[in-house]
Order: structure tokens, then C-alpha cells, then sequence
């Protein structure tokens, strides 16, 4: 919402400099986005007239144009613009002229052609958005005059506010200016606007019926005669280009005027094509069609609100948009006014359904004041009282469901004790009235009644948010709450900790691709196709939700050697989105941890799980060869911690790596951490240190490729007992010395007791009972 | 014989000095001191000698020894130290060869962002709440205060996924439905923050994403005021950002607070940086969770935490975070 200085002052006699006030109207909640000086800067903009339009003969974007500024010489401008003809008027920025925005204006050749001054467009002299063509103007004006002269500009400040949804109130000029009154402690009033009436009263002219009651709460209808349309006064057109509207003509100007000034959307039709004079309120019949004042034919649903004329045709959606076939012209001499109160939601849903937002519907879904009509309506026909446009008597009303007012009782205490302010009663009676809010003194409370401009407000606390914004959020003491629980992460926390730190200890570096996936990227990699989908995504890169981080990280690879950055070690921690396997309220979303090595073979990934699980202290742990879609058939193991599976090392298959435009090997590790840190794990208890000399042995056994060194490892384990204090699989041979397909296993063994030195005997039983074990379980022979 | 036993010692020193390695040293050793070194011979010529004549060459024999064994140790130490030092110079090495820039990885910006606010809230008394990042409509927006069909709903670009009825699963926009679960499943009194991904349905510029994160906090326990808030959210600015660093409340709208605010940090520069949305639990938030309005109050903060990470470094593109280019996350 933009608002003028100067406007604001037609309603309260606002105080201070500029930019003080812009404090205020932000710590009323009401931010300044932006605040503009308007009229300075301008000192050196002239009127000039067009006298010829030329092509630049080397250029095409730019024109030559010969103006009059004032002195009768013809003066040559490159102009970017083509919006002007001959006989004109534009604002010339003279030679010397330093624009608002700091540039200034020097007699330069474009293209080999003389440039002498810059025709301004609207956004340069600071009227408007349009930035695009150069600003007309009146033909009353003479060249050589001053802008501001000929465009009646005073210096004035623009102040752009973000206005918040519950706050409807001040989506109009007046509302801002009674927030800032009441923080200034100035009066405030809506001046009563001067209108006489005469003429044919409205009542049986018009007539309103309202067959929706849940639709439509008021619809009020004046009728004015002896409308002509014309063009506004340029204090009018002035006002509502600042605020970013473009002025159309003299009841365009009013109706936006009106809206911006109070609030009020409202609407005007030609009374002479309303059949019967007759406004009936319904909702539109299923595919019911309608010409809308743009030309453009709408076919509504049921849902849609439309006003229907004495023979049942639509003559405007509510709310929304006239139509074609009431709408004024040059033959209009009476009009209806309409102003209403629409339902929100209504508005709302309509809007956005048929692409119709506008300035009217931002107000009406957020709820207008429907008492406002009366006096908008009176406002609306001073302003085109000018140009001879007369108030018939009577306002012709009907009303529908409005939302009830109650009254609210609000506890001195409880203002307090949700504020932390210690405000009396009469304080906070103070306050809620400078804001025309209704406070009786009850006791120690108050009974509030809440304006009929603030919607929002229906419950006490509502009121509560109203003394704290108007009595200053600044002025409300600060203090820390203690809290009486000590502040802790949870052991999940902390683990999630520790693999992160695990991970970039080992040299990787933490990755965080979006989630998102396009259609087809689970399957390139290996992966069931049925991933949770993007109902309404924006793009279909951005439609499916990962199943599995492996996607993301091997687009991030690729994108990476697309730079020339290859053999990267990379991790990812977070959130993959499945199917349940059984029906449940929410997808089954779990956290994992991904590891690609770009370059390594999969023993560099299995190096990494082994350093994860000695820092997380999950030590029961077995790799179990298994073949799984996306990853290498034949270097891949399930990882099972306790017996539970919780996830996959190896490779990734070398066909998904291709379909991923990645060129080297991934050595790939990944990890489902909520079922791992929900499995025995971290514990590490204390084992005595020996003071006994250790004895090592070295065994190698031959075995086939089928026997995993795991299997030999485990069993010398538990026939060696407690007296191994350590096993290390310190060689693998393989050649003509075993033979194809067999290789061996060489192992050394660190024995040691706690409470005697081992003896050569004992040391040499507990090694022939390691090789009968191995020998007679699995197919190994040793190795002499 | 004296006279001899003086040149002897002279000559010894001189050949000590002379022995230019060990080697050489063992020999002239051997000469001085062995069988048949000269002393050697007097002493064995000592029993054919007079007594007071005897004892007085037995003495003199002696010093000359001693004098002799002292410049070998000096020299066999000389010698020693060189050969050592010989030998370490031989295994010189140009350090700056092995400076090959090996590195440590690197945990996300926004990982280390997360962990730094968590640190924080932790040391103020908060634990750390987590939710899933698919949503149901109920925590997302139906438990915190936005009626059906209500326009505040339009203040999210809200991304819906295919699971059960049409528009009943969503990704969460904002990370106050962990309020909502925090809220059911743990009495109060409640300090927590909840860190997290959310979405919004965004086309990803330089300040905006379909992802990011944001960080939430809720405090709800007797008695707690505006003030607390307003107390609680300085405090973090000048724990986090530093001294030079204040903080201000301004009126604003959420449909789960009230009154609402907008956090907004003063940096040293005098300029304004609006951080987050705030405000006191809603009523009907805390009635939806079972707790009563009138024994429970609190509040509750929201802020973008992958701007922290962008301020913190100085970047200027919140795609990057997102990007994954090797050589921006080696950079941090």
C-alpha cells in the first residue's frame, strides 16, 4: 500500500520529518519498503513540444526528435521511446539537470548523432511505474514551463508499506493515517465529505435483492445523474499516479480514488442498460457466461458470486469484475454506484480461480469495513460533483450475513501477563480509543467493542496484540526467562554429530543437493519407480521427492567434472521420502548418510564404513556379499550391524554411472542412520591392559574366491578366545603359487593373557586349535 | 726417562690430533696404550728399577697415561660428533616437498551454521526438536491457527505431494510444525529450537529456493511474557552475531502467534536486517495441543538459517549453497 504524505494529512495533522515518520509507521507494523521524495530533483525538467520524429540513421532502438523548449528552436534528442507524435508535450531534462536518482544530463553524440537533454518517462520524474514510454502531458501546458509548474507538482514523500493480511484497515489512506494519529497522539478525522442531494431519489430506480445471503453482507447502491465522463482535476490524477494507478478518466479516477483513499472497492454501472434497475445478488449458474469489462468471456462455476440485472443476466462478477454490457460511456447520464461487502473466501477463491486479482479483490479478501459504504458512497459523488454529476437521494440497501461484533471483555491482568507490562486499566482504555476501539471500564477490566474496519479482531488476545503494537513493542521491558531444564542435544544428535565430523575427518567434503528429483532419475539409477510425487511442482525437474541420496550425489559428480573437478570425496546426511510398506499417516522418511568416492574401487568405501563404525563404536558388525539394483553386482555388501541390515557398500554399478554422464569409478557407501543409531551401539567399555610380554603368530590359509576373508577372520577369532588381542588380515596373494580362482589369506594374530606370560607350549596348542578350525570349517587349507 | 715420558705425552698429542676418522683414532690408540706401547715397555721396566726411583716413574707412567686416555676420549668424542652429524646431513630433506596441501573435508556452511545456533540455544537451556520434512496439512497449518480455506495460507507457496486425499500431505513451508509435535508429545515447560529443511514452491534466484532451512524456537512455561521474547531474541543477537549488535520488535501478522512481530537486527553500521518472525503462542495453538491458555503461555521464533550462513561468508547467491561445486564447499 502507498501512501502520500500530504493525503494522509487530509485526515489527522501528522508531525515530524520524513524519515521519523517512516519509523512510526513501521513500528505500528506497517513497514516501509520504500520511502521517495517526490518533486525534487525536477528543477531542471522542462515542457517541450515534439516538432519532428526522425529514424537515427544508424540505430534502431533510438529516434531523433526535434522539441521546442520554449525558445521556438528546433533542439535535437535521442530518444529510446516511440510513444509520442508530433505536437506533443514532454518533460525535457535540460542539459545540467542532475536526476532524482543522481544521473546527470550532458550533451553527448549517440550513434554520431547530438543528443541535447533526456525526455523523461513517468518513473523518471518519479510518477509512476511506467517506465516504458515517455510521460504526456496536458495540451494546456506551454513549453519552456517547469514540470512541477505545468504538472502542479508539490514536494510530497511516498511512502511504500507492506501491509499485513489481518491488517485490512490499512490498505486504505485514511486507515494508515488514524494508526499514525494515534501514535502521534494527533486528532483524527474522516472529513464529512459535501454532497448535495437532488433529483429522482433512488428508491424505486434501483432495487437490491440479495438471493446469498453467505455471499454478499451489504450491497449498497446510490445513483448519481448527470455524469459526463470526462478528465480528472490534476490534483486527483496527481495523487493516484503516486500511488501507481494510471488515471483513466473522471469515474474510473473516483471509483480508484474512493478505494484508495477509504477502502472501499466499489463499482459503477450505466443504470440505463440494468434491466429493471434491478441488482440481484446470486451464485453464478454452473458455466453461466459472462463478457467482462476487458472483453474477455469468462464461463463461472457455482462457486463464483455474480450480480444479475431484472431479466437474470449477469452484469458482474462479484467483487471480481464488471461486464461489457453495463458498462458507462459517452451515452451514460445516471449510474449506479455499487459498493458491497463480499464474503473473503468467495473473493478469494474466485480471484485465483479466473486469474482476476486485483486491488478490489486484495481488499474484499481481506475483509472491508462494511460500515464504510455510506460515507464512501457520499465521497465518491464530491469528487465528481465538479463535473456536474448530482447525488440522487436515498441509499438503497440490502444486507446478507455479516460477521458478528461482540463485545470483548479484556483483563487488565492478562494484558500484563502476556506483555510483561504493568499498564493500568485507563492506559490500556487509552490506547485501545486512540485507535477507535470501544472501552468501557468494568471493574478493573474493560469491555471492549472492536471497530467495524478491524475484522481481525474477535477474541481478546486480538485486543491484547492491538495495546501492545499502539503502545510500542519498543517500550516493553526485556527480560530472559530462566529455564529450569538443562539444555542438551539427544545421543542421536550427538551421533549425527560424530558422522559428520567422521566423514570430513576422513577428507570428504559434505554435499546438500536439493531433494528433488526429475521423472526417471530413480529408475537411471537403479531404483524403484516409485517415489513420492510433487503434486503441483513448478518444474518437472522438481517432481519427484529422492528415495535414495544416490541420485543427488551423482548429478552432483557430474556436475562437478563438468568443471574439470574429478576424484572427489563426497558425503550427504538427510532425508530420503518412501512408500510405506504399510499404510500410515506420513511417507516413510528416514535419515541416511551417503559416501561416493569418485576414483577409489569399493575397498575405499569399505575403509570409510570401517571408520564410521569404530567412531560410533559399532562393532558388531558383519559385510555380507549381495547383489542390489544400481550398485556393482559383484562388489557390493549388505552391511548388518547386530544381524539388522542398515545398509550398503561397494560400488556403483558402472550402467548407472554411464546414465549419469559420470566417467570414473564410485566406490559408494550408504547408510541408514535411523536404523543404526537406533541399534546397540557406543559402548566402550574398559579392557585391562597386559603386563605380560605378547606373542604373534602369522597364519595364511588358501581359499577359494567364494570364501569371504570375513568367514576366516571370525573364526579365528572365536577359537583363538580371549587370548587375541589383535587380528590384522596383513596380505592377499593371489597367483600361479595357489592357482586360478584361489587366493591366499595371510593373518597375523597377537596373543596375549592378563595374568601370566604365555608359555611356547600354550602358545602352539592355541595355534593348531586356529588351524583345525579353519581347516575343518570352511574350505581353507594352510598354507606351509 | 723423565725427559722421554714429557716428549712421549707431546708427541701423543700430536698423533691424537692427527687421527683424522675412528679408524685412525683405534690405531693410534693401540700405539699409545697398548702391549707394546712405549709406556707399556717402562712399566714393564719398572721392577728392575730402584724403589724411591720405582715409585717415582711408576707415578709419572701413570699421569702420562691418564693424560694420554683424556685427549683419545676428547678426540674419539670429536670424531664421533662429526661422523654423526655427517650422517644427518646426508639425510637432509626440503620440507616445503611435502606440503602438498592436504586437507581435512569440509561439514556444509549450512551444516556449520546449524550446529553453531544449536550450540547456543543449548548453552540458553533449549534441547533440539526435529519433524519430518513431508507433512500432513493438520501440523502444517490447521493446528497452528490457519482456518480452511483462510488467505493467510496464500503467505506459503505450499508444494502438496500424491500421498493420501488431494492436499492433505504436504512439504512443510515453514519448521513451526515441529512446534506442534513438540507440543504433543512433551508437557511443559518447553525450550526447544527445531532446526530443519523446508520448501516452498519458489523458482530458485539469488535469494530465493524451492529448499532451505530455517531454525524454530518455542518456550512454553508459566508466566512467559512479550518481554521474554523480546528479552530471549537479544540476547541470541548479541551472543551471535556479537556486541556491536541490537535488536528490535515490529508489529506483524502469523496466524499462530499473537501478538506477532518481525525480529530485526541493528548492525554496527547503524543499517536494519530483518531475521525473523516472532510472537507469543496463540491460544488456539497451545488449546489444539491440550494445553490450557490460561495455565500455559509462550513464544515462539522463526529465522531463515541459510542467510546466517550467507552473511557469515559473505556470499551472495543462495543457489550456491545448494549448488555443490567442489570449490566452493572446500571453502569453508
Amino acid at each position: 500500500m502507498k501512501v502520500l504524505l500530504s493525503w494522509l494529512r487530509d485526515f489527522a495533522p501528522i508531525e515530524g520529518e520524513p524519515g521519523q515518520i517512516g519509523d512510526q509507521l513501521s513500528d505500528l507494523g506497517l513497514a516501509v519498503e520504500e520511502m521517495s521524495m517526490l518533486g525534487e530533483g525536477l528543477d531542471g525538467i522542462v515542457v517541450a513540444r515534439v516538432l519532428d520524429l526522425r529514424p537515427h540513421p544508424d540505430a534502431d532502438r533510438i529516434q531523433l526528435v526535434d522539441v521546442d523548449a520554449g525558445d521556438g528552436e528546433a533542439l535535437q534528442i535521442c530518444c529510446g521511446a516511440f510513444n509520442m507524435s508530433v505536437g506533443d508535450l514532454v518533460p525535457l531534462a535540460t542539459l545540467g539537470t542532475v536526476m532524482p536518482g543522481g544521473m546527470e544530463i550532458a550533451r553527448r553524440k549517440m550513434r554520431g548523432e547530438w543528443s541535447n537533454g533526456m525526455l523523461c518517462s513517468p518513473t523518471e520524474v518519479g510518477l509512476g511505474d511506467d517506465a516504458e514510454g515517455i510521460l504526456l502531458l496536458d495540451r494546456g501546458s506551454s513549453p519552456g514551463a517547469a514540470l512541477t509548474e505545468a504538472l502542479d507538482l508539490g514536494s510530497d514523500v511516498l511512502y511504500d508499506l507492506e501491509v499485513n493480511p489481518n491488517r485490512p484497515d490499512a490498505m486504505s489512506v485514511a486507515g494508515v493515517a488514524r494508526d499514525l494519529a494515534a501514535r502521534q497522539g494527533v486528532p483524527f478525522a474522516i472529513p464529512e465529505p459535501d454532497a448535495a442531494e437532488s433529483g429522482d431519489p433512488a428508491t424505486g430506480r434501483v432495487a437490491v435483492e440479495i438471493l446469498d445471503p453467505g455471499l454478499c453482507g451489504r450491497f449498497g447502491l446510490r445513483v448519481l445523474d448527470g455524469v459526463s465522463v470526462g478528465t480528472s482535476p490534476r490534483w486527483l490524477s496527481n495523487r493516484l499516479t503516486a500511488l501507481g494507478q494510471r488515471p483513466i478518466n473522471s469515474v474510473v479516477d473516483a471509483s480508484n480514488y474512493v478505494m484508495l483513499e477509504l477502502g472501499q472497492p466499489n463499482h459503477t454501472y450505466d443504470l440505463g442498460r440494468v434491466a429493471g434497475g434491478a441488482f440481484r445478488i446470486r451464485r453464478a449458474a454452473e458455466g453461466e457466461v459472462i463478457e467482462t469489462l476487458d472483453g474477455v468471456e469468462r464461463t463461472l462455476t457455482a462457486a463464483d458470486g455474480v450480480i444479475a440485472d431484472g431479466d437474470d443476466i449477469a452484469i458482474g462478477i462479484a467483487g471480481i469484475m464488471g461486464a461489457a454490457n453495463t458498462e458507462i460511456g459517452d451515452g451514460t447520464t445516471s449510474v449506479a454506484l455499487e459498493m458491497a461487502w463480499w464474503d473473503p473466501i468467495s473473493i478469494s477463491a474466485s480471484a485465483r480461480r479466473l486469474g482476476l486479482r486485483s486491488e478490489a479483490s486484495a481488499r474484499f479478501e481481506r475483509g472491508c469495513d462494511p460500515e464504510v459504504v455510506d460515507l464512501a458512497m457520499r465521497r465518491f459523488a464530491e469528487l465528481l460533483a465538479p463535473a456536474g454529476a448530482t447525488l440522487a437521494p436515498d441509499l438503497v440497501d440490502a444486507r446478507g450475513d455479516l460477521p458478528a461484533r461482540a463485545t470483548i471483555r479484556v483483563r487488565t491482568g492478562r494484558v500484563n501477563a502476556v506483555l510483561g507490562t504493568d499498564l493500568d486499566r485507563d492506559r490500556i482504555a487509552e490506547v485501545l480509543r486512540s485507535i477507535e476501539f470501544g472501552a468501557e471500564p468494568v471493574g478493573g477490566d474493560l469491555d471492549v467493542d472492536i471497530p467495524s474496519f478491524r475484522p481481525d479482531g474477535s477474541t481478546e488476545i486480538d485486543v491484547i496484540e492491538e495495546v501492545a503494537r499502539v503502545h510500542g513493542y519498543g517500550r516493553i521491558g526485556r527480560t530472559v526467562p530462566r529455564s529450569t531444564l538443562t539444555g542438551h542435544l539427544t545421543p542421536s544428535q550427538v551421533d549425527r554429530r560424530t558422522v559428520r565430523s567422521t566423514m570430513s575427518g576422513l577428507g570428504l567434503d559434505e554435499v546438500m543437493p536439493v531433494p528433488f528429483l526429475a521423472p526417471g532419475d530413480l529408475e537411471a539409477a537403479g531404483l524403484a519407480a516409485d517415489g513420492i510425487t510433487v503434486t503441483n511442482p513448478l518444474v518437472a525437474e522438481e517432481s519427484v521427492m529422492r528415495a535414495s541420496l544416490r541420485p543427488g550425489i551423482l548429478k552432483t559428480l557430474a556436475y562437478n567434472a563438468s568443471h574439470r573437478l574429478t576424484g572427489l570425496g563426497l558425503f550427504e546426511v538427510g532425508h530420503v521420502y518412501r512408500q510405506p510398506a504399510t499404510e500410515q499417516p506420513l511417507p516413510d522418511e528416514r535419515e541416511y548418510l551417503a559416501v561416493a568416492l569418485a576414483g577409489h574401487e569399493a575397498g575405499g568405501a569399505v575403509a570409510v564404513w570401517s571408520a564410521l563404525s569404530d567412531a560410533l563404536a559399532a562393532r558388531d558388525y558383519s559385510l555380507v556379499a549381495e547383489s542390489v539394483p544400481g550398485l556393482h553386482p559383484s562388489r557390493t555388501a549388505r552391511i548388518d550391524v547386530a544381524g539388522i541390515p542398515v545398509g550398503h557398500v561397494g560400488e556403483i554399478d558402472p550402467g548407472v554411472l554411464e546414465a549419469y554422464g559420470v566417467a570414473e569409478r564410485v566406490a559408494w557407501l550408504e547408510v541408514d542412520l535411523d536404523t543404526l543409531l537406533g541399534l546397540p551401539h557406543g559402548d566402550k567399555p574398559y579392557r585391562g591392559l597386559s603386563r605380560y610380554p605378547s606373542s604373534d603368530i602369522d597364519l595364511a590359509f588358501e581359499v577359494d574366491e567364494g570364501t569371504p576373508a570375513d568367514a576366516v577372520g571370525r573364526c579365528l577369532r572365536e577359537s583363538a578366545g580371549d587370548l587375541l588381542v589383535d587380528l590384522s588380515l596383513f596380505d592377499v596373494y593371489r597367483g600361479d603359487a595357489v592357482g586360478e580362482g584361489r587366493r591366499s589369506l595371510a593373518f597375523a594374530l597377537r596373543l596375549q593373557a592378563t595374568d601370566r606370560t604365555l608359555t611356547d607350549a600354550e602358545v602352539a596348542e592355541l595355534r593348531q586349535r586356529c588351524i583345525d578350525a579353519v581347516q575343518g570349517s570352511l574350505p581353507a587349507t594352510l598354507r606351509g | 726417562m723423565d725427559m722421554d715420558l714429557d716428549a712421549h705425552l707431546t708427541d701423543a698429542a700430536a698423533a691424537v690430533a692427527d687421527a683424522s676418522d675412528l679408524d685412525a683414532l683405534s690405531v693410534v690408540d693401540t700405539d699409545l696404550l697398548g702391549k707394546k706401547s712405549l709406556l707399556a715397555t717402562v712399566r714393564s721396566q719398572l721392577g728392575e728399577m730402584e724403589p724411591d726411583r720405582r715409585k717415582e716413574v711408576g707415578r709419572r707412567v701413570n699421569e702420562v697415561r691418564t693424560g694420554i686416555e683424556r685427549l683419545v676420549a676428547q678426540r674419539r668424542a670429536e670424531l664421533a660428533a662429526g661422523a654423526r652429524a655427517g650422517v644427518l646431513e646426508a639425510e637432509r630433506l626440503d620440507l616445503t616437498e611435502f606440503d602438498l596441501g592436504r586437507r581435512l573435508g569440509h561439514r556444509h556452511v549450512v551444516t556449520q551454521t546449524w550446529e553453531r545456533l544449536e550450540d547456543l540455544f543449548v548453552g540458553m537451556g533449549y534441547t533440539v526438536a526435529e519433524g519430518p520434512e513431508i507433512e500432513d496439512e493438520w501440523h502444517n497449518f490447521g493446528a497452528l491457527n490457519f482456518p480452511p480455506d483462510h488467505p493467510a495460507r496464500d503467505m506459503y507457496d505450499t508444494l502438496y505431494v500424491d500421498y493420501g486425499e488431494p492436499q492433505s500431505t504436504l512439504l512443510r513451508t515453514h519448521t513451526s510444525p515441529v512446534q506442534i509435535r513438540v507440543m504433543e508429545e512433551q508437557e511443559p515447560p518447553i525450550y526447544s529450537i527445531m532446526p530443519g529443511r523446508v520448501f516452498r514452491s519458489d523458482t530458485a534466484d539469488s535469494t530465493h529456493m524451492p529448499v532451505f532451512h530455517q531454525i524454530e524456537g518455542l518456550v512454553v512455561d508459566r508466566g512467559i511474557t512479550f518481554g521474554d521474547l523480546a528479552g530471549t531474541l537479544e540476547a541470541f543477537t548479541t551472543a551471535y552475531f556479537g556486541s556491536g549488535f541490537t535488536s528490535r520488535l515490529r508489529p506483524s501478522y502469523f496466524p499462530f502467534t499473537e501478538p506477532s512481530a518481525e525480529f530485526d537486527i541493528r548492525r554496527p553500521d547503524g543499517s536494519w536486517l530483518e531475521l525473523a518472525g516472532c510472537g507469543m503462542v496463540h491460544p488456539n495453538v497451545l488449546a489444539s495441543c491440550g494445553l490450557d491458555p490460561e495455565e500455559w503461555s509462550g513464544f515462539a521464533f522463526g529465522f531463515g538459517l541459510d542467510r546466517l550462513a550467507l552473511m557469515r561468508h559473505g556470499i551472495d547467491d543462495l543457489r550456491e549453497l545448494f549448488r555443490n561445486d567442489h570449490r566452493f564447499l572446500e571453502q569453508f
